[in-house]
């Protein structure tokens, strides 16, 4: 990993706030796909804003129907919440057809839409990847998997 | 031509301080210098070679921001104080700097389990997590679950069953497994449930998905399912 300062936000406004600082700041929530792809070189924020105590974890219904979902429910809350379970058994079983016990229980909603591409080829630094470095073309054209 | 040199911890300061610097280990470190190039004598961080070591910032000097930090654990219920760089992770933390080696570091990415832990007693992996970000929090490992003498039910169950063959996953296992239980008991379920409005069953299907972060490269499945049935039966 390359170094990198830390900040805990305390709100969303002191998140954003702190993100705007620095163009090479990251927002850390389970971390389960940044500090991966940190210790790999292919992320190298310069800082790490810390987003888990925004206060973004409830679940709620909305008066017109449906659901709101905080962005940091972890996977497991949210395949586990009744409603879900009840109501949109597709969700938990998606939720639960993903990774295993110890990275749902880290794993967050906004996290999930968040994460990188699973590509083989982005995670091969010596590979050219538009999606890493964009410009350099893309290895997958082409590649083993064609 | 290969050179050696060993490598010893940085002087502590004596005044008031975390209750371990960022000393990574008690033993001396051997560090291998290819091709006679230069070799600077200093405290390592494990796993990282020379160039990526953080730039030299302290708490308290230097002209940018600081990448040292100070964090506060609680881990098997005694308070630990440390002072850590901030790309150390929570397993790095437990077993470098706090020197509780139980849980242990297979693939260091996320997809083995052998470092598995439970903060505020659910399971995740140590190695894909900050100790940084886990200030105050309640942590166990293996050497807190249980004790030579005072083992864990769970600790008991693998002996008894023979769970195990190499044993380097073991601790991870037994964390996991622990923690397990008490996600059926909340009533968490799993790819397998076949109803998700009833409580989970306990099968050994069950277990065999739950369990499926943590791999076991001697192939002691069938006995960690053994040991895992029993503990779940009482």
């Amino acid at each position: 990993m390359r170094p990198f300062t830390y900040e805990r936000a305390g709100s969303p406004a002191e998140a954003a706030a702190a993100a705007a600082q620095q163009s090479e700041a990251k927002f850390i929530a389970g971390g389960t796909n940044l500090l991966d792809l940190m210790k790999l070189q292919i992320e190298t924020p310069t800082q790490l804003i810390d987003v888990n105590d925004l206060g973004l974890n409830g679940i709620e219904p909305m008066p017109e129907g449906g659901l709101r979902i905080g962005a940091l429910v972890r996977n497991t809350a949210l395949a586990a919440d009744e409603r879900v379970r009840r109501d949109y058994g597709v969700l938990s079983r998606a939720l639960l057809a993903g990774g295993s016990g110890q990275l749902r229980n880290k794993a967050t909603t906004a996290g999930n839409l968040l994460q990188r591409t699973r590509c083989p080829y982005f995670y091969d630094t010596a590979q050219p990847c538009n999606k890493r470095q964009p410009g350099s073309g893309c290895s997958a054209i082409g590649g083993v998997t064609r | 031509m290969n050179r050696f040199r060993q490598t010893k911890p940085q002087a502590l300061s004596a005044s008031e301080g975390p209750d371990v610097m960022d000393t990574p280990c008690d033993l001396p470190i051997l560090r291998r210098a290819l091709n006679g190039a230069a070799t600077t004598v200093a405290a390592m961080t494990p796993g990282l070679t020379g160039a990526e070591r953080a730039p030299a910032v302290s708490a308290t000097n230097g002209s940018g921001p600081s990448t040292m930090v100070r964090v506060s654990l609680q881990v098997n219920g005694a308070l630990r104080r440390l002072e850590l760089d901030t790309r150390t992770t929570l397993l790095d933390a437990l077993r470098e700097h706090l020197h509780l080696t139980g849980s242990k570091k297979g693939c260091d990415h996320g997809q083995c389990g052998a470092c598995t832990v439970m903060v505020g007693g659910r399971r995740i992996y140590a190695c894909l997590t900050l100790a940084v970000m886990h200030e105050g929090d309640a942590i166990t490992t293996i050497e807190g679950l249980g004790q030579p003498g005072n083992l864990h039910p769970m600790q008991a169950a693998f002996v008894k069953h023979d769970g195990y063959q190499c044993g380097y996953c073991t601790p991870g296992q037994i964390c996991a497994s622990v923690a397990m239980l008490e996600e059926i008991k909340a009533g968490v379920p799993s790819h397998v449930t076949a109803d998700l409005m009833a409580m989970p069953e306990i099968t050994a299907d069950e277990f065999r998905e739950r369990m499926s972060g943590n791999i076991c490269r001697c192939g002691a499945y069938s006995n960690i399912l053994d040991a895992i049935t029993e503990v779940a039966g009482k």
